[in-house]
């Protein structure tokens, strides 16, 4: 469910200034909401991740990789924002109520964005999967029929490029430094494959969003080419998972892993304090 | 109308001016205009919008430059709007000759040219990590971090006169 508890002012005037312009009644209701099923697990990847991710300001092994990671991190709540900004439009909720206002069980990420951060290798490991993933699905997005999003993504696709070379550059370093570094990006790897394409997961109504050409085709024919370059990268630095991705299915659904029950008592705490604060 | 069109053309001017007097929040010696984040600015009786096409999607300086612009433009009509704007995609090959200038003259390594698109990750140009050194002039520079201390800066350091500096991203 997505939207506003009824009656609930906004409480930032930002928001609306931010939301880019669009005739939500270019589409029918159901396709809206199919839209903003689609726009909210993308949301929600980009969200968690980022917040998974923002928690390593501070004790990343070194001051340069402290700054990168944060602002990787950063990227992606603002892509979070954009799209949450959106559904808001869309369902005529308001965007903070969306980020911050849903229950724990109402987030609808992938299981790839479901672990904790774990150590720095997994961290690294779990971020080179995702913006692979997350490059694969902007580039289905760009020719997307729905204008307003295939212009943010546009725009988003020229910072993943970044996101992708500094991780590549990761992936090389962690398969090149000696043992211990080999041994954690393998468990790493281990531990995550069996989600990797999670982030393709199928969804309800996507039929009606390739009827309307907001996507292309099904979500979940993206993960073989995910699946296929990821595997010839970790061939290269020889370090092939164990196992096979175990599909496509897997976004959150009730009940709430215990990591992020704890993430989302950390990032909703401010707000939870006083519900109609402005900052 | 012939006449409206004519009178059109100096208020439009006349906008434009005033916008160059909005500087960037986080790096004030370049004005919004010569960093090509102004994307479009429609006059109506009445009525201004300017659309600001954000650096980078999560830029925290957006807010601010929206509310300068109406600030700064609340004379010219009784109802002025600025909009961030993705219909147009900034990039850094927007940055016009003149802004960076500015950049090198504040210690900033303006963005190199966009290349090609990259076949590999389908996205965008490959990325030269190549900057000129705004200290000595040098070319002798390495990437040191593509992540700086804003989302939209990246770290070099110059083999010439061992300065570290920073350069706005290519992208």
């Amino acid at each position: 469910m997505i939207g506003s508890p009824d009656g609930r002012p906004r409480t930032r005037q930002t928001i609306a200034r931010d939301v880019p312009e669009f005739d939500v009644h270019d589409l029918d209701q159901p396709t809206r909401a199919a839209l903003a099923e689609l726009l909210v697990t993308i949301a929600d990847d980009e969200f968690v991740l980022g917040f998974w991710d923002s928690e390593w300001t501070g004790i990343a092994p070194m001051l340069e990789e402290d700054v990168a990671f944060s602002s990787l991190a950063q990227d992606e709540i603002g892509h979070a924002r954009v799209l949450y900004e959106m559904i808001a439009r869309l369902t005529g909720g308001d965007a903070d109520d969306i980020a911050f206002g849903r229950p724990a069980e109402a987030y609808r990420h992938c299981r790839l964005v479901d672990h904790p951060r774990t150590d720095w290798a997994f961290s690294v490991c779990r971020r080179w999967l995702y913006d692979l993933a997350d490059s694969i699905r902007l580039s289905a997005l760009a020719r997307s029929s729905f204008r307003p999003l295939a212009d943010v993504v546009a725009k988003i696709r020229r910072e993943e490029t970044y996101h992708l070379m500094h991780m590549d550059a990761w992936m090389r370093r962690l398969a090149s430094s000696g043992l211990d570094s080999r041994v954690r990006a393998k468990e790493a790897l281990d531990t995550l494959w069996v989600d990797a394409s999670t982030p393709f997961a199928r969804l309800p109504d996507e039929a009606l969003l390739i009827a309307a050409g907001i996507l292309e085709g099904p979500l979940d024919g993206l993960a073989d080419r995910h699946r296929d370059m990821a595997t010839d990268f970790l061939r290269e630095l020889d370090l092939q998972p164990l196992g096979a991705p175990s599909g496509t299915g897997g976004r959150q659904r009730p009940p709430v892993s215990t990591s992020f029950a704890w993430l989302w008592n950390e990032f909703t705490m401010v707000r939870r304090q006083d519900e109609t604060a402005t900052w | 109308m012939v006449s409206a069109a004519i009178s059109a053309i100096p208020l439009e001017q006349a906008i434009w001016a005033a916008l160059d007097e909005v500087h960037d929040p986080e790096i004030p010696t370049i004005s919004i205009v010569d960093l090509g984040v102004v994307g479009t600015v429609e006059v109506a009786p009445g009525r201004i919008r300017v659309a600001i096409l954000p650096t980078f999607v999560g830029c925290p300086a957006v807010d601010l430059m929206c509310a300068a612009v109406e600030d700064q433009l609340r004379g010219f009509a009784p109802q002025v709007q600025a909009r961030v704007s993705f219909a147009e995609t900034w990039t850094s090959d927007r940055i016009t000759p003149r802004g960076r200038r500015h950049l090198r003259e504040s210690g900033f390594a303006p963005p190199a040219p966009l290349g090609e698109p990259d076949g590999r990750s389908d996205l965008m140009s490959p990325l030269l990590p190549v900057a000129q050194c705004p200290y000595c002039g040098s070319a002798d520079t390495t990437l040191a971090n593509a992540f700086g201390p804003t989302l939209c800066r990246a770290i070099y350091h110059c083999a010439e006169c061992q300065q570290p500096f920073e350069q706005f991203k290519t992208i």
